[in-house]
This record gives C-alpha cells, sequence and structure tokens, in this order.
C-alpha cells in the first residue's frame, strides 16, 4: 500500500519547531522514519544517495499536527466516516495524528474495542491514530471504566466524547482514580440541565431566530465545579472544548492557582461566531454552540497567550439525513480536519496570532499533553512532518474534501494558505498538486 | 364583480416567509389590499378569479383548524383548486422527511404551498426545496406574517391608524411567533409597543428589539390603546416556566382591574385560540372592546391580499 521509503531531504524551509522555539531558514532530512536533523546548510551534498530532494523555498516546515479531537465512526457508523477516509481527510490537512473520540457504538469502554480500533486503524488509515477510551461505562456517568487496562490496551485519555458526567460525584471519584494512573481526564463541559432544549448561543440572535438558546453559563458552572473537584483529587485534567470569556477566567484563576488543567479550543470557535449561522445553516450548529464575537475574541487571544493549550478540529461528520433538517431538529457537528489548519491560518493573516503559536497549538502541546512521540523536529523524532504554502490562494470545494461527509462550515469560503505535503513515519502520503 | 382588475398591488418577492424584510410600502399595500377585500367578503357574490386554475396546498405540520380553514376560503375566493393536507393523514408520521415531503408534493406542480410547522426556520428550509410560491403559516417561535397582517388590519380598522398608538403585547413572548411578527410590524409602521411576561417568558436580548420590556401589568398596559393578549402555550413548554395557572392569572392574566390601566377606550385582541380563565377573563374576551372575533373575519381578508399579491408573480401569470 505504502512506497518504499526513502531518504526526504526538505531544502530551504522556513523551519518552525515549537518544542525548541526554533523559527529558522533550513533543511530538514528525513530517513529510515524519522527526522535525521533540522537545521541550516544540510544541503544536498550531505544526503544519502537516492534522497528525494523537495525544494521548500518560500514554504514552512513544521511537525506534523495532532489533533485532540476527532469523531471516526468506527466501529458502528462506517456510513459518516472510516478510518480511511478519515485519515485521508487528515492528510490533506496535515494532520498527521488523529486522536478519536470514544462515542462510537459500541463505545470504546473495554480493552477489545481499543485493541479492535488500533489494529484497523494501524491496517487501514494512512495517519498515526489513537483512541480515547470511555470515562464512564457506556458513557452513561455512572461507573468509571478500567483506566489501567485501557490503558496498557492503547488509549491515550479518559473522556465520555460529548456527554458531560453529570453527578459530580462520579467526577470526584474518576478524578481521583485517575490520578492514581497519572491519567488524564477530558470533559466537555456542558451542564446538560442549562443546556435544555437549546440549540445555540443564548441572546439577541436567538431570540430573533425564534431558538431556544444555551447560556455561557451552562459551559463556565460545568468548569468551574470541576476545577473545585481537581482541587480534591489532584492530577490531571484537560477542558475538551472552551468558547466564552468567563469560562477563560475561570481556567485563568484554576491555571494561576496552581492546578493541573489544561483546555482545548476548537477550530470552529475561532474562527466563527453564533451570526454564521445566518438564515439557519445547519452546518453551524454546534456543541457547545457558537458564542458571540466577543467570546470569539477572547478566545483567540486566550490562545495567543497560551492561557487556551491546544487546537482541535472537533471533526464530526454528520450526513444529510441529520442535517438537512429543521434547526432544532438537525444534529450539531462539523467536519473540520482537513481544513483546520488553513481557517487557522486566517488568524495568522490577521496577525492575531502568529504561526509559530499555531503549529504549537495544534501539534507540540498536544502530543505533550498526550505523552505521544510527535510535534517536534528534533532529531530522533518520528518523521511525521508538514510543509505549508502560507499564501497560496484556493476556493474550498466541499465535494473535493476528503471526508465522506460534507458538513462543512466553510463551503466556498476563500482560503489563503494550504499544508502541500504531509509525511507520516517518513512517507509522503498527501502532496498538493 | 371583479377587484382583481382594478388592484395592481404586487409583492415583487417569490414568497412570503415574515415580515422581517417587508418594506413599509410593503405592508401597507397588503393591508390596502386586504381592506378591499373585507368589503368583498360581506357580500353573496365573493368569488375573484386571480388565482382561478391554480393549485393552493395547504401543508400543516402543526394542527390548526382555524389558520388552515383561513387560508381555504381565502383560495377558494380567490378561484384557486385548494388541498389540504394536515400531519396525521400524510406519510410524516411514517417518517418522511420534511424535505421529502416538500419534494415529493412540488413534483405535483403547486402553484402556493401555505406551511405551519413546529420547528423555527423549517419553512425557509422547505421553501428552498421547491419551485412554487410559499406562504409562511407560522414556524416554530420565529414568525407568523399573516397573523402580523390581520392584526395591524383589525387596529388600523378600529383605530383608523397604527403610527403613535401604544400597543401592549403580553404573554408567553418566549415561545410566540405571533409576538415576534406583530413586533416587527408595528414597529415598521410607527407603533410604540411594550411587552409584558414574566421575566422565565422573555426572550434574551428583547430590549433591542425596539419595544419596552416590563414584567409588570401595571406598567405595561398603562395607557395602552390595545391590549394584544397571548395564549399560555402549555404544549410548547417542556420545563416549568410560570408556577401554576392561577399564578400567572393573578399576576399576568387580564382581567377588569389591570384592563383598567389602559386607555378607557382601548381594544382587546388575540391570536386565539383563547385559555379563558389563564391569560384572559371570559367576560372580557366577550366584552364590547373586544376585536376578538373581527380578527378571524380580517384573517381571511389578510390571507385573500397576500394570495393575490403573490399571485401576480407566479410563473405563467
Amino acid at each position: 500500500m505504502l512506497s518504499e521509503r526513502r531518504p526526504i531531504l526538505l531544502a530551504n524551509a522556513r523551519i518552525i519547531d515549537p518544542a525548541r522555539d526554533a523559527d529558522i531558514e533550513g533543511d530538514v532530512l528525513i530517513a529510515e522514519g524519522v527526522i535525521r536533523e533540522a537545521k541550516r546548510g544540510i544541503g544536498a551534498a550531505g544526503v544519502p544517495e537516492g534522497t528525494e530532494i523537495v525544494d521548500c523555498r518560500g514554504k514552512v516546515v513544521a511537525p506534523g499536527l495532532v489533533d485532540m479531537r476527532a469523531y471516526i465512526g468506527e466501529p458502528g457508523a462506517g456510513y459518516r466516516e472510516t478510518f480511511v477516509s478519515a485519515s485521508q481527510a487528515a492528510a490533506a490537512g496535515g494532520v498527521t495524528t488523529i486522536i478519536c473520540q470514544p462515542d462510537t457504538k459500541p463505545v470504546i469502554d473495554n480493552a477489545s474495542t481499543v485493541d479492535f480500533v488500533q489494529r484497523r486503524a494501524r491496517d487501514t488509515g494512512i495517519v498515526h491514530i489513537h483512541p480515547m477510551a470511555a470515562l464512564t461505562k457506556g458513557l452513561k456517568g455512572e461507573e468509571m471504566t478500567d483506566f489501567g487496562l485501557l490503558r496498557a490496551a492503547g488509549a491515550v485519555a479518559f473522556t465520555d466524547g460529548q456527554k458531560s458526567v453529570r453527578n459530580a460525584q462520579v467526577m470526584r471519584r474518576a478524578m481521583t482514580y485517575a490520578r492514581d494512573f497519572d491519567e488524564l481526564i477530558v470533559h466537555h463541559t456542558e451542564d446538560p440541565d442549562l443546556v435544555g432544549e437549546g440549540v445555540m448561543n443564548e441572546g439577541e440572535f436567538a431570540s430573533r431566530l425564534g431558538l431556544m438558546g444555551i447560556p455561557t453559563m451552562a459551559e463556565t458552572i460545568m468548569l468551574e465545579r470541576d476545577i473545585r473537584l481537581l482541587g480534591m483529587s489532584g492530577g490531571r485534567y484537560h477542558a475538551a472544548s472552551l468558547t466564552c470569556s468567563s469560562a477563560l477566567d475561570v481556567l485563568r484563576r484554576a491555571k494561576d492557582a496552581g492546578l493541573g488543567i489544561t483546555a482545548s479550543a476548537s477550530i470552529n470557535h475561532l474562527t466563527l461566531n453564533e451570526i454564521d449561522i445566518g438564515p439557519y445553516r445547519t452546518f453551524l450548529k454546534l456543541a457547545p454552540p457558537l458564542r458571540a464575537e466577543d467570546d470569539r475574541l477572547a478566545l483567540v487571544e486566550a490562545v495567543r497567550s497560551g492561557l487556551i493549550d491546544t487546537i482541535m478540529s472537533d471533526h464530526n461528520p454528520q450526513d444529510v439525513e441529520t442535517k438537512r433538517l429543521p434547526f432544532e431538529e438537525a444534529a450539531p457537528g462539523a467536519i473540520g480536519i482537513e481544513t483546520m489548519l488553513c481557517a487557522g491560518l486566517r488568524l495568522v493573516h490577521a496577525e492575531q496570532i502568529d504561526l509559530m503559536t499555531l503549529v504549537r497549538a495544534m501539534s507540540t502541546r498536544p502530543a505533550e499533553l498526550l505523552g505521544l512521540p510527535g510535534g517536534t523536529l528534533r532529531s530522533g523524532a518520528p518523521a511525521d512532518v508538514i510543509v505549508i504554502d502560507t499564501d497560496v490562494p484556493w476556493v474550498l470545494d466541499p465535494t473535493a474534501l476528503k471526508s465522506k461527509c460534507q458538513n462543512t462550515p466553510f463551503d466556498e469560503a476563500r482560503m489563503q494558505g494550504r499544508v502541500v505535503r504531509t509525511i507520516v513515519a517518513g512517507r509522503t502520503v498527501y502532496e498538493y498538486i | 364583480m371583479n377587484i382583481a382588475s382594478k388592484s395592481a398591488f404586487v409583492l415583487n418577492q417569490r414568497h412570503l416567509l415574515g415580515i422581517a424584510g417587508l418594506s413599509r410600502e410593503q405592508i401597507v399595500g397588503l393591508l390596502d389590499l386586504a381592506g378591499s377585500f373585507v368589503e368583498l367578503n360581506r357580500q353573496i357574490e365573493k368569488k375573484l378569479t386571480s388565482l382561478r386554475g391554480r393549485t393552493l396546498m395547504n401543508l400543516f405540520f402543526e394542527a390548526s383548524t382555524r389558520t388552515q380553514a383561513s387560508f381555504e376560503l381565502a383560495g377558494k375566493r380567490l378561484g384557486a383548486d385548494v388541498m389540504n393536507m394536515s400531519v396525521s393523514s400524510s406519510s410524516m408520521r411514517k417518517g418522511e422527511t420534511l424535505i421529502d415531503t416538500a419534494v415529493t408534493l412540488n413534483a405535483m406542480h403547486p402553484d402556493i404551498i401555505v406551511v405551519r410547522h413546529h420547528s423555527s426556520g423549517a419553512v425557509e428550509l422547505l421553501a428552498r426545496k421547491v419551485d412554487c410560491a410559499v406562504i409562511n403559516a407560522g414556524d416554530g417561535a420565529h414568525e407568523h406574517p399573516t397573523q402580523a397582517l390581520l392584526d395591524a388590519l383589525t387596529i388600523r380598522r378600529n383605530k383608523g391608524r397604527i403610527e403613535g398608538l401604544t400597543v401592549a403585547i403580553c404573554g408567553d413572548i418566549l415561545h410566540s411567533r405571533v409576538a415576534r411578527s406583530n413586533i416587527i410590524l408595528l414597529n415598521t409602521l410607527g407603533a410604540r409597543v411594550r411587552v409584558v411576561a414574566p421575566s422565565t417568558l422573555m426572550p434574551p436580548g428583547i430590549e433591542r428589539f425596539g419595544v419596552e420590556a416590563t414584567r409588570d401589568m401595571r406598567e405595561g398596559l398603562a395607557g395602552a390603546d390595545i391590549v394584544m393578549m397571548l395564549r399560555l402555550q402549555r404544549e410548547r413548554m417542556s420545563g416549568s416556566f410560570v408556577p401554576s395557572v392561577q399564578e400567572y392569572f393573578h399576576y399576568f392574566g387580564l382581567d377588569e382591574k389591570k384592563l383598567a390601566y389602559a386607555k378607557p377606550d382601548a381594544l382587546i385582541m388575540h391570536p386565539g385560540p383563547m385559555n379563558r380563565g389563564v391569560e384572559i377573563d371570559s367576560l372580557i374576551a366577550d366584552s364590547a372592546q373586544s376585536l376578538i372575533r373581527e380578527q378571524v373575519e380580517m384573517g381571511v381578508a389578510a390571507r385573500m391580499a397576500v394570495l393575490d399579491a403573490l399571485s401576480r408573480t407566479l410563473p405563467n401569470g
């Protein structure tokens, strides 16, 4: 399936390696699946015979992206997405490691399902894929899963996916137990009762559309609760998807107090707001919902400052059956693994964050948090590398995306910049022609 | 008698999905046209021909005898062939989606479809998938444009104008499409709009709709020319927004004592159907100050005006 692995020299590039805070002109040499060197002046003379030399003048070379939150439909919903289609979409988006979610059918809450996912992903995918396992059995929010055995089987963290654990006692015990194993708990912070019948951000726009709203406090209150519980138990906790300034304030205080807390923002909440819903466009129906512009700007600033540690795609393929419905009835979710980087480049072009920060948030920090070997161009690191052209203009055609579903919020958007080559374990798995 | 030949009012858009986006001229044009149909409806010879040969389909996903009957009569009086489809007798019960239903009906080439649905935005979604004209007969909590038009017609006929009047809309504003459409229309025509409801039934951000919002009936009705009561929509609530009917009627229901806060010549309106003793006292509903029955009559005329105005932009017309 994969071609023979030749050494690759990515020459004359702007190298961005957040792990070493490096932004330098140079070459990256890849051989036998690892990065040999990333520095100035390796040159064609300094490479083994048969090396493929790629001229990256005017382009950026960075570690491949590690997407901390993507939904893949295997097992149980292969019609929405498979490891094959997800990994192709990932490769086309510069994502070299996908962390998939456990809210599948069956739920990934036991070792044999983790094992199945690992094997199937390894056999059919073209990028690295690791699962998060369920925090509670069946995602019911009642009994915790076998953290130890699931980790041994290959789970990289624990989460109930899009569901929130309503019962504080259950969450407390899970945190306490997870701490013994030094496991990371990832939690979608939305109080289900305050969400209620809500389908979009609460406020004037929802009222005009005649739709029930979800207040930002549904997120902030749940986050506050978890932070207090974390204070009791110790351990490591990651807020799966924060969207509003009140949650950011709470996060800041918790970090200042020295708690083991980190957080993600979805690329959607960084680049879109509630007004983008327009005339009931269901591709913009998300959970948590798109917020007001003030919240979006606060979130971007939080990425810039490092308060938000990681950016993920929140890739959630939904087909026509669940989206071509009245807004209230449609399922939430948007695809995004293929567009995460180029949407993020909008923030770079707008000079709201720099490229180093973007790559750190999408690659280096996720790898660090999950204890995975990628996210860096250090010698000896796995050769999961991307070449980015930050300026090439192109128009997004949803039918050209590699995902099985086309629920993208960026339909026909004009993009500037994209990945032009993706290398996984030293092999080129995607090239933009 | 054929009024159609005299009337040249054209709405210049394919659908009527809401009051939002209509200009003052368009609204006044519709009201004037509707006014002419009121006289017609009181005669024995009621039939006109502007929709002769056309097919009108009533597609009601949410039950409503009065609005559906009103549209049916309106269509027939303009000479249309009218077909009624309500959910209980359609394949929606078998799990067919809204879009599939629309596409199926579209294949039968109706000229106008009138749609009511329980979800906000559903009528707009359907309108994108059909070739014919679509009229919104109420979508979730979003809009009910023909109700707002008939309400405005009723007000204008009894008060002579809308501009400068104080109109108090009272009740479950949060879930009400009638409130939303009326707020937009009355503001466009220069009325002073107040909304009165307990805080749990006020839409977030209501202050930015160009209305005065209050939780107090005395404050809300003070000097009002028109008092518009909304039904407490029990079936639309899945939680507890008000503690009990008794509490609600005591503080927010229209009774003689609260009506006295309004102007002495204030008139009472209600889109129907009424919950007597919940939002409105029974005697008041039937009193001489009540316009509730007249609203129903205006409803047919207003809907005839909308159908007539849209008919002039139908293809092959």
